[in-house]
């Protein structure tokens, strides 16, 4: 039963080379890095309409990642999606009149929340809600709306 | 045709008893899992018979897979000018798929077929008994420990698996064919979700060294003890695993991304 | 190994004579001394082949007994049933007053414990070298310090003769030395009973000569139980102190080897003689010779 130390040598270095791997598939290929375990507060937002926003979706402001959104919930009272975002705790000086807004990162690419922020002097602070909403662009709407256009231009 | 029909009854029959033993077995040896624990060496033994001797035909595997991705997923991307998104497509494709199967496969063809044999050798040469009759169970002191090196081994190497395979592919893509560098790793970055596609492919490779080394290690208890009833066994570890492998990838890929 | 032989014979001179002691007080036959194994109208079929048919023995306690009988008359099945591998259809073994069959798991493998058993093939771990291999029992089951088990296993080791191959890998062993450190191991946890399971079966002259000797000096050494199985009809009768014969599920025939030797039975008398054609015939049942030839 004597076991060389060659053989715990090459087992020690199959773990570690998996746990290695693990990581880079953890840290250099997947997002994790961008968003890892940094301390967060919360805001909420409510929408009229959320579009393609999924959990863990992007929240940007002025184009770089400033959160990604927790959760999606419906208010069944004021028929509204409410959104639960988690920011990073180093961007926590973000007006609380700022707007946020769902975009859509390119033609067809995934949506994000996009936040403007205002003139107040006051803060959003965990557990806040962003007032000041505009909803996703919902695409047969917008179609809709450019054909009832046209054919009102039309008629003129 | 009655006798057909009969035969398909048999069949049926013999193959839900299969299927009941291998239960139990699984069973016993489960129960034997935590006095392997206890005892480090038969296991660190196995790691590296199963594990280590598995880890060149992985790495290489895993490295000519991913130039290979880079290769094709190149040409067809550069006709719409997305030759930006290699990254991507190499990293999801390995992460979600080619890692836990491929390495499945490869585990099964490498492991599990070393270890039906070894342990069936075991059987005919009457080690087992003789365990048995020395008051050793052979499942805790034989089973129990490769069951558990598998179980260890195979999501170590699909993850070595994945790695190789991105790397691979940054070297095709970014290397060769002159992909931007910056944008292979950030657009990967950007669309590979840790939980939805990393996280998933490892439970992937989880299941698959769990049915792998169960097929491979029952393969090898029950079989006929003889050498040709060896070489059958071992030639159904393969065949089975690599079924068990490519419908489970199916049913669990249909879990994860269907809905 | 005549120095072995010796050194051992001084080691366990009490038992050897207390053993003498106990012989001479005994006359022979099984219903004179003490039974280890008792075993009762012992049923077991395989499929629709039926192995045992009925059979009862008696291996009696510090003695050698051979069962012997024609190739495929289930004499390892024997075995296997008394160390509990197999459980019979009906009937009953008890070995040391234990009923085999009804221990639970635990109750049982203490039992095996005290069971040595050498299969045909030796059955050694192919993964360790010899030391290690007798060395097993001794750490599977014991917490003896390493210094200990060395000992212990070099004083098995000794027994058989093969101190000196302690370093070697079996598949490096010849087929009678691998037999004899399967003995080594079978006696590392100094059993009460050993069971042979045909351990002449392709020996040369000089290892079938060394372990037919050492079977019978470990017996009466150890003050062990032996059983041996085995078709080998001289060596086996040479050793022994009372013989089965089982053929076809029953026991045909059971003596001391002298007695059977003189047995009226036609077909223990083909057997213990080696004779090509008798009461087992030669043929394979066919249809008649001239019948089959004829009606081409």
């Amino acid at each position: 039963m004597k076991q060389s130390k060659t053989t715990e040598l090459m087992v020690g270095m199959l773990i570690a080379a998996g746990l290695a791997a693990l990581f880079v598939l953890a840290m250099k290929v997947s997002n994790l890095s961008s968003y890892s375990a940094k301390s967060s507060y919360t805001v909420i937002a409510r929408f009229e309409n959320v579009g393609g926003l999924k959990v863990r979706s992007p929240v940007m402001a002025g184009g770089v990642l400033v959160g990604r959104v927790a959760g999606i919930d419906y208010d069944s009272d004021r028929y509204e999606a409410v959104v639960t975002m988690e920011m990073d705790q180093s961007y926590d000086r973000f007006p609380d009149d700022t707007v946020a807004s769902i975009y859509t990162a390119g033609l067809l690419g995934e949506q994000y929340v996009a936040l403007d922020p205002g003139g107040s002097e006051d803060f959003l602070v965990d557990g806040s809600e962003i007032e000041f909403t505009a909803s996703a662009l919902v695409l047969e709407k917008l179609v809709g709306k450019f054909l009832l256009n046209s054919a009102e231009s039309g008629n003129q | 045709m009655l006798d057909w029909i009969r035969g398909l009854g048999r069949g049926g029959f013999r193959f839900f008893e299969t299927l009941g033993r291998a239960n139990l077995f699984a069973l016993k040896t489960l129960v034997g899992v935590p006095a392997v624990l206890v005892r480090p060496r038969l296991l660190v033994a196995q790691l590296y018979s199963v594990g280590v001797l598995s880890l060149p035909i992985i790495i290489l595997s895993g490295v000519f897979v991913g130039m290979v991705l880079a290769l094709q997923g190149y040409n067809t991307l550069v006709d719409f000018g997305a030759e930006e998104s290699l990254g991507v497509v190499v990293a999801l494709s390995i992460v979600r798929e080619l890692g836990p199967v491929v390495t499945g496969l490869l585990f099964a063809g490498r492991a599990g077929s070393a270890l039906t044999a070894e342990i069936g050798l075991m059987k005919a040469t009457e080690q087992l008994a003789g365990m048995e009759m020395m008051a050793v169970d052979p499942i805790h002191r034989v089973i129990a420990p490769r069951f558990l090196a598998g179980f260890i081994s195979m999501p170590l190497l699909a993850a070595i698996f994945s790695a190789l395979g991105i790397y691979g592919g940054y070297f095709v893509g970014v290397g060769l064919l002159g992909v931007d560098e910056g944008a292979y790793w950030s657009q990967m970055q950007s669309k590979v979700d840790l939980y939805d596609d990393v996280y998933n492919g490892v439970i992937k490779s989880v299941v698959f060294g769990l049915v792998v080394t169960w097929i491979a290690v029952f393969e090898g208890y029950d079989t006929v003890p003889t050498s040709e009833g060896v070489s059958r066994s071992t030639t159904r570890t393969v065949v089975y695993s690599a079924f068990a492998v490519l419908g489970l990838d199916f049913v669990l890929t249909a879990l994860m991304f269907g809905a | 190994m005549a120095a072995g032989f010796r050194i051992m014979r001084q080691r366990f001179s009490w038992t050897v004579s207390k053993n003498k002691m106990q012989r001479s007080a005994e006359t022979a036959g099984p219903a004179a001394s003490e039974t280890l194994v008792k075993i009762r109208d012992l049923h077991f079929a395989r499929g629709d082949r039926v192995i045992f048919d009925g059979v009862d023995l008696d291996i009696p306690r510090g003695r050698l007994t051979a069962i012997m009988g024609p190739s495929g008359t289930g004499k390892t099945t024997l075995l296997r049933l008394i160390g509990g591998q197999l459980t019979p259809d009906r009937g009953s073994i008890e070995v040391d007053g234990l009923p085999v069959q009804e221990l639970g798991r635990k109750a049982l493998y203490e039992l095996r414990r005290r069971m040595g058993m050498l299969f045909q093939s030796g059955a050694l771990l192919t993964d360790l070298n010899v030391f290690d291999n007798v060395a097993f029992p001794l750490r599977e089951h014991t917490d003896l310090p390493e210094a200990m088990i060395r000992d212990l296993v070099l004083m098995k080791l000794q027994a058989v003769g093969l101190r000196g191959a302690r370093d070697l890998q079996p598949s490096e062993l010849s087929g009678g030395m691998a037999r004899r450190v399967a003995l080594a191991r079978a006696i590392a946890l100094d059993p009460m009973m050993i069971m042979y399971d045909e351990p002449f079966t392709g020996q040369d002259p000089i290892s079938m000569g060394a372990l037919v000797q050492l079977i019978r000096l470990l017996n009466d050494a150890l003050g062990l139980t032996s059983i041996i199985v085995s078709h080998d009809v001289q060596e086996t009768a040479a050793i022994s102190d009372y013989v089965y014969v089982i053929s076809q599920g029953k026991v045909i025939g059971q003596g001391t080897p002298e007695a059977l030797g003189k047995t009226d039975s036609a077909l223990v008398k083909q057997f213990m003689q080696g004779l090509p054609d008798g009461p087992v015939p030669f043929h394979y049942p066919a249809r008649d010779y001239m019948e089959d030839l004829l009606n081409a």
